[in-house]
């Protein structure tokens, strides 16, 4: 019952004239730039953060919550229609998505996506109302020392378990953890790793990591590669209706894709390639049509594209009640949660309800708006994607310095732009993942934060960290989940010496 | 290397990889024994960073190995004219804002610099485009959002 009084709570918040143009704001702005190629949901927001700079804090956030699912709107639109995704979790969409509209179905594609994206993001963000609470009175139990496991263990899943490589995720969250270390030492004031460069004291913006990373970095790569790798954008030919047998084939798809990426998403696991490619090979399997898979199954769009939507709401569960991001998005939403002091957790449950279901009520009407939106208006929005590329790409950087001058004018703040999306270029050309980089500059100072205030309650008992069942329990889980991907990858060797 | 394993030439990218993450270590851990303040009890500033160091080690070694028993994952073929003709805008931009020159001025050059990567010759146009971009974006910045940009001779003319 308090859900639903918390709830409507927050859609007397959400519903104010003034929030709901911030999230239409957001909405628009978010789908806008989402939909440029290139561009993912981690860009969007942070390339969008300092737009938000001059609001009130609960303003800022709705339009923070229409831009994070106007960005997902629109990378799915990007890699339906030119097979180029923003990144890993729509790569699954493009696979039948792009097929669809090669073969003159666009329409249908983008619709399946977009209502596809509306159930599931609507039930997830029900899930999101009604499971957070839960997860808050959990989170009240939670000591210093619980907190460091918890942390260690978003570490281990976001870096190492489920990538191509841990070497690579591994190396990629050491380096983030370096880069987090950066800065004042909150517990005594002094710097560490600053080489007497005053502007370093505040340490590294997530902002200026994440843009350096992804908008600059990806600018050099495919700057560098485009003699080798032409795009074509495809026109939305035919209906963007879907036929009776569309909808027939798209709703069970929907909601399995729907229940296997709110609880991945939910739970520290890694962000949202693992829904979504779990629900494109549950589908193919199921599917009544299999000899369409691969020349454009409706079935492998609306499946993935939904679990996509619904591990996004499900992210939110951990950074909204524990204050743990589990995406590079996630990371750029806890930093704009930090631009105004505010930490998520159970205490911003207690303490600012109305802005925590502010927000989720706001999550819920930015979903309404983009699918009403969204379809009508995707004329516009193959426009955009039709701006000539080397246009696209010199926008995108000037938005990024633009962003990055905006937040701290300063040469030095540039400079490590220039030197963060020199690092994004070459992590990508070795393919090494830069999420958990994002991740473990946030989460490395609040482990490190917790880590100390465990083992000064302990009179510096290491063994604090084993004591607390959750902790031992969570630290466990973390374990396994670090030796897992080796041990399995010994299994391959040892298979394939075998065959 | 004695055993039946063929020779194989060293991964160069996988040692670059490591010395990199062995300087970092090392700066990590030098950075932290200067560190004087420590707390009498429970864990002070120092640990953490000597941890990192630790790990960054480890994975260093690990791309050791990983250059002597196997690779990076394959390389594509790369433009370097077009890498440095960005790199050369990210340049401009810093040196015209840290010389006070602005930051339409900026805008401008980074816009012509980085189409000029991507294939595009019409130079003028591109710096005109910039040009708009940068105002429209001074515009919206600093009288709607009212954030303080970095100001140079053209921005006073506003």
């Amino acid at each position: 019952m308090d859900t639903f009084t918390a709830l409507g709570q927050g859609f007397v918040v959400a519903l104010a004239p003034a929030k709901l143009l911030y999230a239409l704001v957001g909405v628009f702005l978010g789908t806008a730039v989402g939909v440029l190629p290139g561009i993912g949901p981690a860009l969007t927001v942070a390339l969008l953060l300092p737009v938000t700079f001059k609001l009130d804090p609960t303003g800022s956030l709705i339009m923070f919550a229409g831009i994070y699912y106007g960005g997902m709107y629109g990378g799915s639109t990007t890699s339906i229609l030119i097979n180029t995704p923003g990144e890993s979790a729509t790569m699954i969409t493009a696979l039948e998505g792009n097929r669809m509209a090669k073969a003159g179905r666009g329409g249908p594609a983008l619709a399946t996506a977009a209502i596809g994206s509306f159930v599931a993001g609507t039930i997830a963000t029900i899930g999101l109302a009604f499971f957070s609470p839960w997860l808050v009175q959990l989170a009240i139990e939670f000591g210093p020392a619980d907190y460091f496991a918890l942390m260690v263990v978003a570490f281990v899943t976001v870096s190492a378990t489920f990538g191509d490589s841990p070497l690579r995720g591994l190396t990629s969250l050491f380096v983030g953890l370096f880069l987090g270390l950066i800065g004042i030492d909150r517990l005594t004031g002094q710097a560490r790793l600053t080489f007497g460069v005053p502007e370093l004291l505040d340490g590294i913006e997530v902002t200026t990591l994440a843009v350096g990373l992804f908008a600059v970095g990806e600018a050099l790569f495919v700057a560098s590669r485009r003699k080798h790798a032409p795009e074509e954008i495809l026109a939305v030919r035919g209906s963007l209706w879907m036929t009776k047998e569309d909808w027939r084939r798209s709703w069970g798809a929907w909601l399995r894709g729907t229940f296997l990426g709110f609880p991945i998403g939910a739970l520290p696991a890694g962000g949202a390639e693992i829904p979504t490619f779990l629900s494109y090979t549950i589908e193919k399997r199921l599917t009544k049509h299999p000899e369409e898979f691969g020349h454009g199954a409706i079935e492998g769009v609306a499946g993935p594209e939904a679990a996509n939507n619904a591990s996004a709401a499900g992210t939110l569960m951990p950074l909204l009640t524990l204050g743990l991001p589990t995406s590079a998005t996630a990371a750029i939403m806890l930093a704009g949660f930090q631009q105004y002091g505010l930490n998520p957790g159970p205490l911003l449950f207690a303490e600012r309800p109305d802005l925590v279901w502010g927000l989720i009520a706001s999550l819920f009407v930015a979903n309404v708006m983009l699918v009403v939106l969204n379809l009508p208006l995707v004329g516009l929005w193959v426009r955009l994607l039709a701006i000539p590329q080397p246009w696209l790409y010199a926008g995108i950087l000037v938005f990024a310095a633009m962003g990055t001058v905006a937040a701290k004018p300063s040469v030095v703040e540039l400079s490590m732009l220039a030197l963060f999306g020199a690092l994004g270029f070459l992590m990508r050309r070795f393919d090494y993942p830069v999420a958990p980089m994002v991740v473990g500059l946030i989460l490395g100072p609040m482990a490190e934060t917790q880590l100390r205030r465990a083992l000064s309650i302990s009179l510096g008992d290491p063994l604090v960290i084993l004591e607390s069942p959750i902790a031992a329990g969570l630290l466990a889980v973390a374990a396994l989940a670090l030796i897992a991907p080796f041990v399995m990858r010994g299994l391959d060797r040892f298979k394939a010496s075998e065959d | 290397m004695p055993g039946a394993r063929a020779r194989k030439p060293l991964d160069r990218a996988a040692v670059g990889v490591g010395l990199f993450l062995v300087a970092l270590a090392g700066i990590a851990a030098w950075d932290a024994s200067r560190l004087t303040l420590t707390s009498t009890y429970g864990m002070g500033p120092e640990a953490m960073p000597y941890l990192i160091a630790g790990g960054l080690a480890v994975l260093a070694i690990g791309h050791f190995v990983v250059a002597v028993r196997s690779a990076l994952p394959e390389r594509e073929p790369f433009d370097l004219r077009a890498i440095a003709w960005i790199a050369a805008g990210l340049a401009a931009l810093i040196a015209v804002i840290g010389l006070g020159g602005g930051f339409i001025v900026a805008m401008m050059i980074l816009f012509a610099a980085t189409a000029r990567a991507f294939g595009r010759t019409a130079i003028v146009t591109d710096l005109l485009i910039g040009f708009g971009l940068g105002v429209l974006a001074y515009l919206m910045f600093s009288k709607l959002l009212t954030l303080s940009l970095p100001q140079g001779p053209l921005e006073a003319l506003f």
